[in-house]
């Protein structure tokens, strides 16, 4: 199932929670929203699912129009953040809700029923927890039945709103894997939501950044992560070290003095440099870009992070970078930072 | 060493809670309220009741009259209760699951009953059905009796024990929220499955606690009845009326027989009470991470 999204707002009040936003979902992807809280992407999910509906705009599913049908007769999975698990039933009812209340006419029987529930508590493992209410389950455990329920009325479309947000780092990172493998099964088209830069990265095919209402970027995790599109989406994906600098004709100036950095066409004016941590080369003094005296050194594993005074700007400027431990630096030291790669974007007000 | 424990503990006690004396103190003076305002007035109830024996206080509940008192009173409770029952619900529902223009206004309009004296909510119904009333002459040339008959008593009854059901519901399930309901629908359920199939599973412990609430309300309402009723003998008189009448009629022991059977509703409606707030607590915090 491809779904089209064209041209949607939707405002709460005089907040517009989304502004002018397209997106195009293939068939069988497996697609990350990402977007600090706020961004609308939930918002989005909620459009999609039918359980919000636009100011304006088209959502298709298949090119057939998707807001001509409520949110019961799109056959669209919806995992929520919080489960939503009906407390009153048993785990069993609750996976095979979806089942019971189909028409009549394309009802399951009884027997029909007890084997697909069974199926799919296999499908996400927690087969001998049927009889258990929600309340007796783990966090975990409960977004697996969540996401049962919803693959129960064989959804055309799988949604999951910030799936693995309430859990802890641990068992988020098994369901992470488990998501990616269970996509690969069953290979509906899904779209879930996270502010969780590292899941998105990890679980998706394809990542849309959103802030404030607009898609700032769409790509795979790769593009996304090497070429940022807007400052927004590099200070959201990645650690980023961000100077305010200066581009005048071609060359760049950070606190008033120049930089020995080519400006690669950024427009003259009050601009931000980005550079990723790892991206900074450290070499020994006078040997850079920039100059700054070593404050504090951290080691963990093959890197060590060392937060460095830049001597540059007339403020004291302190900035972490992340070097390898070929050479190892000592506090006090005066190194030079040269950029391998970097990006310039214009400052906004 | 255990010496040394206890006294450490009991050191700790005192710490932590008042002074014996001031305890001691504190509770007298609820148990001897408790006990002057409302033991006694019960036990004298009951004793006025049973003053001339078992065979008095039978006939009295026998006598014709304290039989239709008490068929009109259960009558009038039944449908009070079963209207405002499902009115209660409908207005919960659309209180705490939708978001429209009004709402507060609505939720101060079901508390009405509450600040308005039952006087008042009576004199309204006269005002409006009496036969100087707006639709008083209308209702007589069609032979329609609202007034003094039993229309009038369930109206003014309904009237005042309206928010009971609505007030019970609406602040649980703004608690529970919409989400289990989004979730219903998702998977295909139609408005009225999700009602029936998650919603009323959710609040049937708060449906009940409002229910019992409201009966008890509109089997003891006086004054809005009172002004309705017009006191005819055996025919608009409902259990608390009959009471008052017949105390002033020196008519002790059949006053305070069918005053025992209030207390005894009372009663009954008390314990259920505490049994379905423990149903409510359990069903409140049902996920606790």
């Amino acid at each position: 199932m491809t779904i089209e999204v064209k041209n949607i707002v939707k405002k709460f009040g005089a907040f517009a929670a989304l502004d002018q936003v397209d997106l195009k979902v293939a068939n069988g992807e497996l697609l990350a929203l990402l977007g600090p809280s706020g961004s609308g992407k939930t918002t989005l999910l909620r459009i999609i699912a039918g359980l919000d509906w636009p100011d304006f705009g088209e959502v298709s599913f298949d090119g057939e129009n998707a807001l001509a049908h409520g949110a019961s007769e799109r056959h669209v999975g919806f995992v929520f953040q919080h489960y939503a698990l009906f407390r009153h039933m048993t785990v069993f009812e609750n996976v095979a809700f979806g089942l019971r209340v189909q028409p009549r006419a394309v009802r399951k029987d009884e027997a029909g029923i007890r084997a697909r529930v069974k199926e799919l508590l296999d499908l996400v493992q927690l087969d001998w927890l049927s009889n258990r209410y929600p309340s007796q389950l783990s966090g975990g455990q409960r977004q697996r039945i969540a996401l049962a329920r919803a693959l129960a009325i064989e959804p055309r479309i799988l949604l999951l709103d910030e799936p693995f947000g309430a859990l802890d780092a641990k068992v988020r990172k098994e369901l992470r894997q488990w998501l990616r493998s269970l996509h690969s099964e069953i290979h509906v088209t899904s779209i879930f939501v996270t502010h969780d830069q590292e899941e998105a990265l990890e679980v998706a095919n394809r990542l849309v950044v959103m802030d404030k209402g607009r898609i700032e970027q769409i790509g795979t995790p790769g593009e996304v992560y090497d070429n940022p599109a807007t400052a927004f989406v590099h200070g959201f994906i990645g650690e980023s070290i961000v100077l305010p600098v200066e581009v005048c004709d071609g060359c760049v100036r950070l606190g008033g003095k120049a930089l020995n950095i080519a400006a690669h066409g950024a427009p003259s004016g009050a601009s931000k440099l980005f550079v990723r941590r790892h991206d900074m080369q450290v070499g020994p003094a006078g040997s850079g870009a920039l100059e700054g005296a070593v404050r504090r050194v951290r080691t963990f594993g093959p890197i060590q992070r060392a937060e460095v005074a830049l001597s540059a700007g007339g403020d004291e400027t302190v900035i972490e970078i992340d070097a390898p431990r070929d050479r190892e630096l000592q506090t006090g030291d005066i190194v030079g930072l040269q950029p391998r790669r970097y990006r310039i974007f214009a400052a906004q007000d | 060493m255990s010496e040394l424990q206890s006294s450490l503990s009991s050191a700790r006690d005192d710490l932590r809670t008042e002074p014996r004396l001031i305890r001691v103190v504190i509770i007298a003076i609820a148990v001897i309220f408790l006990t002057v305002f409302v033991v006694l007035p019960l036990v004298v109830v009951f004793a006025q009741a049973f003053s001339k024996g078992i065979g008095a206080y039978f006939s009295a509940l026998s006598d014709p009259e304290a039989l239709s008192a008490i068929r009109l009173t259960l009558c009038v409770a039944a449908i009070s209760v079963g209207l405002n029952l499902v009115f209660g619900v409908v207005a919960a529902w659309a209180i705490a699951k939708f978001d429209f223009r009004g709402k507060t206004f609505l939720i101060s309009l079901i508390d009405l009953p509450f600040s308005v004296s039952p006087v008042i909510s009576g004199l309204v119904f006269v005002l409006l059905f009496g036969a100087q009333g707006y639709w008083g002459p209308w209702l007589q040339s069609h032979n329609v009796h609202v007034l003094f008959a039993v229309p009038g008593i369930a109206l003014a009854t309904i009237f005042v024990t309206f928010p009971f059901v609505a007030r019970a519901l609406i602040p649980l399930m703004q608690e529970q929220g919409t989400l289990e309901e989004e979730a219903a629908i998702s998977l295909g359920a139609s408005g009225l499955q999700t009602f029936f199939r998650v919603t009323l599973p959710n609040i049937k412990w708060g449906v009940l606690y409002g229910v019992l609430l409201c009966n008890a309300r509109a089997m003891g309402e006086f004054g809005a009845v009172s002004v309705v009723s017009g006191h005819i003998r055996g025919e608009t008189n409902t259990m608390p009326l009959l009471v008052e009448i017949l105390y002033n009629e020196y008519q002790f022991v059949s006053s305070f027989a069918i005053a025992s059977l209030l207390a005894m509703l009372a009663l009954i409606t008390l314990v259920a009470k505490t049994i379905l707030e423990r149903h409510l607590d359990e069903g409140q915090h049902p996920r606790d991470d």
